[in-house]
């Protein structure tokens, strides 16, 4: 799929959990990820380049790729 | 059954905890204090004439037909407007009362047209019963008196014709428009014989006043006066069979009145109880789709979109079907294919659609048209309270004290509710409204808004954290019940956080263009008023903080205590008559039925167990990453039901891009719609008239739809499905969709207690029904949140990407009006185009000048995806800088402009902020042109000679 558009995805969900500070936003958008997509989606995000995530869609993309 | 009218008690029905008993004509009778003698007397069994007198409005007291003689008392009171009282001893008939009744019937008689034999209402008539009923047989007075028996009928109402020349003047048309409707279109001029009913100003018609067509008159006149004009064409109908509206969430109920096999009119149902026996002009009227000429009856593919369509046999295109799934299945597995559930269609046809998607082409690739307008409630809600629905019945409103209207135009999206809400508003509730735009909720004959908040499109979280930060910073939180009711350390939390200085409506106020003092005002209103209740709409959810608004409502509703009785509530008005029913069946990626998560073992093993299939277990596509996925070659097949997405989802050209790029496109719709252009595989579907089944409304109730007619097409909808399943080799076998409801109950806890039989016996039931409530739900979250404590969710203002800039200086917002339903499929196809014949754009005064525009010219509206041309309505509704249309039009395709930026949790699209300009133009856009051709190219149909 379309990696800028799914980093685009990552990014905006990750700026608005944003305001619950930064460890439970990347709980939250981990989640996030983890409940809402389709397993191409997470595997064309996990396989792209990381370079354009912020800080918070990149741990949780992280996360995502050995979650704990 | 034969045909019969409701029966009408006279007066409005009274609540009161007093309970008074009487005497009529020796009988005793007990009833709730306040009610009137002639209900009373209806109420065990009498029978008292009665003109100007009707249960759905006030009793006047002007006919004189409803004497009574009350022991004790002088005179003969009129039984309308003489309430009850303990011990009362009430004569109805008596030698007196039956000559005086019989002179007041004279007198009507003396101006009334005897034409009984040849009139329409013949043996439908009041006038005609009561005469009957009080023994007129002679008129002393002769019939050649003055009379008004030479007026003009006004026929302009497309669905409606009034003949002055039958009217009696009882007033029961004035006072439905006012107390029923709200609208108060109708006037009685003059005085006594004189007295005429006019629509409007003089000089006006019906169609020329400010008449919204709703049917309360038509349904309230006792004569011919007012009457459909589908009466007068068919004939008075034979029975009548009470079913549930297809348009939209309030959920109506009707008596579907029928002369055979035709539908003759639709009457609302004074027992619904989402309705309480009004309508809205879609409901009540325009119903003439489901017999258009354009409606699709046999089967058809076609190998490619370029050729025309061949009909087929329905064992063809079955098979057909069936095998090209199983075969792109086994080239590109499961995950290449999916659908897309209807919530135009009822509870058991979704269910069935996603059985079928889940178990049968063996992905969670299964979303609903809820995608694009109100997913983000299921989450915020979900999120917050712990159930993805609102949390009222309708009536609860009229124990509200403020209500707020967020991004929400009930008068045009949900009239029957607005009826509702402004009778509460004339009561003396106070009300505010938060949009962009000047809805007629603002101001409307007896009712204004205390506050209208016009906001700036897109800042709606901003707004609502700004009159959170007042709501907290000047001490008015609801503290017992959030220490009670919520999460305490959260709550504090969030309440830091909106306290902020920056989250001021000072320092807010030049992003959201809301004066600051306005918006204080408004909040400590809402804070202090008392019940306060809030209702939403599509304004709110399609944004690109859509989720995040949803979860500021809720917070709002918790910090102010607004939760968990009669009066308050957050209530989203939901859209189509079964968005909330489409949603609660499964038909979204992530979930199985009942809003539970699809990786959850315990759940999917259940379903596993009860349909003898794996499951899987990751989520599935939603439709615009199906649309993606499509384009990327890893989504090939779709079976859609009921929905347009080319004309109803965002950015037409890469929906269109989308579906192009699929191998197999199967549409299942009663017209060739837009989509299906790109369509292999068109499967006809039916009406609601044509099926058994339920619809879910926006207050969680479910309600039957009976079958009134046979399909046309010779299958109903979940007919079709299991089929489809059949031909894939599945072994359905449902016989009726009780069996659906059956399997439904079975496999979801909040539907335990629900089937067909149970509705039948009740009317409806309000979810959840289960072992807690046996009865329904009508108020949630009552003793605690389902989720246990209520969660503050901190939300901030983030701004959409979708920018106005030099090149695109205007922000588009779009709605829709009450004519006309979504993309126009059905509502286009009827009389309702007399009120709305092409979709318009609002433009500010200001804005309209500096581009040398003027109302009613042609228009390019131009964004970064596209552009279409549309002709200009001038008016100071809209804030400068912003525009306004509608989409109900395939020939405007206002889509073609909408943008893919959608809200981040759901992505619901944001269909109410795409940053455009506006220029003059000549005609059509390019796109407008070649689409009109292609579009005329693809509809081909190779007809089959009949066997
Ligand atoms: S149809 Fe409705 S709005 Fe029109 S005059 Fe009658 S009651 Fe009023
Ligand atoms: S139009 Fe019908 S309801 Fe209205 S005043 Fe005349 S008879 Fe009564
Ligand atoms: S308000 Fe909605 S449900 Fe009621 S008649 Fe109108 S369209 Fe139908
Ligand atoms: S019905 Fe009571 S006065 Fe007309």
């Amino acid at each position: 799929m379309d990696i800028e558009r799914l980093r685009y995805m990552a990014n905006q969900i990750a700026r608005n959990l944003a305001p619950q500070g930064e460890a439970a936003a990347v709980d939250a958008t981990f989640q996030h990820l983890r409940d809402f997509w389709d397993p191409r989606m997470k595997a064309g995000i996990l396989g792209g380049e990381r370079e354009g995530l912020d800080p918070i869609a990149k741990a949780a993309v992280e996360r995502l790729a050995s979650p704990a | 059954m034969g045909y019969e009218r409701q029966a009408d008690f006279g007066t409005p029905e009274v609540t009161s905890d007093i309970a008074v008993t009487l005497t009529v004509d020796g009988r005793e009778v007990t009833v709730a204090a306040g009610t009137s003698v002639m209900r009373a007397a209806g109420q065990c069994g009498g029978d008292i004439p009665s003109l100007c007198a009707t249960d759905s409005v006030k009793a006047f007291g002007s006919c004189r037909m409803c004497l009574v003689e009350i022991e004790g008392r002088r005179g003969t009171p009129a039984s309308c407007t003489t309430p009850v009282e303990p011990g009362m001893v009430v004569h109805t008939q008596t030698p007196k009362l039956a000559k005086l009744r019989r002179s007041v019937m004279e007198l009507y008689i003396s101006d009334h047209p005897l034409d009984c034999l040849t009139c329409s209402a013949n043996n439908d008539c009041e006038l005609q019963d009561t005469a009957a009923q009080v023994g007129l047989r002679d008129v002393r007075y002769g019939y050649d008196g003055a009379n008004h028996l030479g007026a003009e009928i006004d026929t302009s109402n497309p669905y409606f014709d009034f003949d002055a020349s039958k009217c009696i003047a009882c007033s029961r048309c004035v006072r439905a428009c006012d107390e029923v409707q709200g609208t108060l279109a109708l006037t009685i001029d003059g005085r006594g014989f004189a007295s005429k009913v006019s629509a409007g100003q003089t000089g006006d018609n019906f169609l020329s006043s400010e008449c919204v067509s709703c049917g309360a008159c038509v349904a309230a006149c006792p004569t011919a006066t007012l009457q459909e004009k589908a009466v007068k064409e068919i004939g008075k109908p034979e029975r009548a069979v009470v079913t549930t509206c297809a348009y939209c969430g309030v959920g109506c109920t009707f008596r579907a009145e029928m002369k055979g096999e035709q539908l003759v009119r639709m009457v609302p149902w004074k027992d619904g109880k989402a309705n309480r026996g009004h309508s809205c002009v879609k409901g009540r009227f325009a119903w003439g789709y489901a017999n258009h000429q354009d409606r699709i009856t046999k089967p058809m593919i076609r190998d490619s979109i370029d050729e025309p369509w061949r009909e087929v046999s329905w064992d063809e295109a079955l098979g057909y079907t069936a095998g090209k799934l199983n075969s792109i299945k086994a080239q590109y597995g499961a995950r290449a294919l999916g659908g897309i559930t209807s919530s135009r269609c009822t509870n058991e046809e979704v269910w069935l659609v996603q059985k079928l998607i889940r178990s049968g082409f063996g992905s969670n690739n299964v979303d609903t048209c809820a995608r694009v307008c109100h997913s983000p409630t299921g989450y915020g809600l979900s999120k917050t309270f712990g159930t993805s629905a609102g949390t009222q019945d309708f009536d609860s409103v009229m124990d509200a004290d403020v209500v707020m209207v967020i991004g929400a135009n009930p008068t045009d999206g949900h009239p029957v509710f607005a009826s509702r809400l402004k009778r509460r508003l004339r009561q003396g509730a106070k009300l505010i409204v938060i949009d962009p735009r000047r809805i007629d909720m603002v101001r409307s004959p007896h009712i204004e808004a205390q506050h209208h908040l016009a906001l700036q499109p897109g800042t709606n979280v901003a707004v609502l954290t700004a009159m959170a930060h007042v709501i907290v910073t000047e001490g008015l939180a609801a503290e017992q019940f959030i220490r009670e009711r919520c999460d305490w350390d959260e709550y504090q939390d969030w309440a830091g956080f909106v306290a902020q200085d920056r989250h001021s409506p000072e320092a807010l106020e030049p992003v959201t263009r809301v004066p600051a003092e306005t918006l204080r005002a408004a909040a400590r209103l809402f804070a202090t008023g008392g019940n306060g209740a809030i209702y939403y709409g599509l304004g709110v959810t399609e944004h690109s903080q859509g989720s995040s608004t949803v979860m500021s409502i809720a917070n709002l509703a918790m910090v102010t205590g607004n939760i968990g009785r009669r009066g308050v509530g957050v209530n989203p008005l939901r859209g189509q008559n079964n968005v909330q029913g489409s949603c609660d069946m499964g038909s979204f990626p992530h979930e199985l039925p009942g809003y539970r998560h699809i990786s959850g073992k315990e759940v999917r093993d259940s379903f596993e167990a009860d349909w003898g299939v794996a499951l899987d277990p990751e989520p599935g596509l939603r439709i615009p990453n199906m649309l993606d996925a499509a384009i990327d070659g890893s989504f090939r097949a779709i079976y859609i039901q009921g929905e347009d997405i080319l004309q109803s989802d965002p950015n037409t050209h890469h929906v269109a891009a989308g579906l192009k790029a699929m191998d197999l496109v199967i549409v299942h719709d009663l017209f060739l719609n837009e989509t299906a252009n790109y369509a292999h595989v068109f499967l006809p579907g039916s009406t609601f008239l044509e099926k058994d089944g339920t619809f879910t409304n926006a207050e969680r109730r479910i309600q039957l739809v009976r079958k009134v007619m046979e399909p046309a097409n010779g299958l109903q909808d979940w007919e079709v499905t299991q089929e489809l399943a059949k031909a894939m080799g599945l072994g359905w076998n449902y016989q009726h969709p009780s069996e659906i409801m059956d399997e439904v109950a079975r496999l979801t806890p909040t539907f335990a207690g629900v089937s067909h039989a149970r509705l039948d016996a009740e009317g409806s039931l309000q979810w959840p029904v289960n072992e807690k409530a046996p009865d329904g739900s009508p108020i949630m979250h009552v003793d605690g949140f389902v989720r246990g404590k209520g969660k503050f969710m901190v939300t901030d203002y983030v701004p959409t990407d979708e920018k106005t800039g030099p090149r695109y200086p205007l922000l588009l917002t779009t709605g829709r009006v009450l004519s006309q339903y979504n993309v126009g499929a059905q509502t286009r196809r009827t009389g309702n185009n007399v009120w709305h014949q092409e979709d318009l754009l609002e433009m500010h005064p200001l804005d309209a000048e500096n581009r040398g525009l003027k109302d009613g010219d042609w228009t390019r509206l131009a964004s970064r995806t596209g552009e279409t041309t549309l002709r200009l309505t001038v008016t100071d509704r809209v804030a400068p800088g912003v525009v306004y249309t509608t989409f109900h039009h395939p020939a405007t395709q206002a889509n073609v402009v909408t943008t893919e930026y959608s809200d981040w949790a759901t992505n619901c699209p944001e269909y109410k902020v795409t940053a455009v300009q506006v220029l003059p133009s000549n005609g059509p856009s390019e796109w407008q042109e070649s689409y009109a051709s292609w579009s005329e190219k693809s509809r081909r149909i190779k007809r089959v000679a009949a066997e």
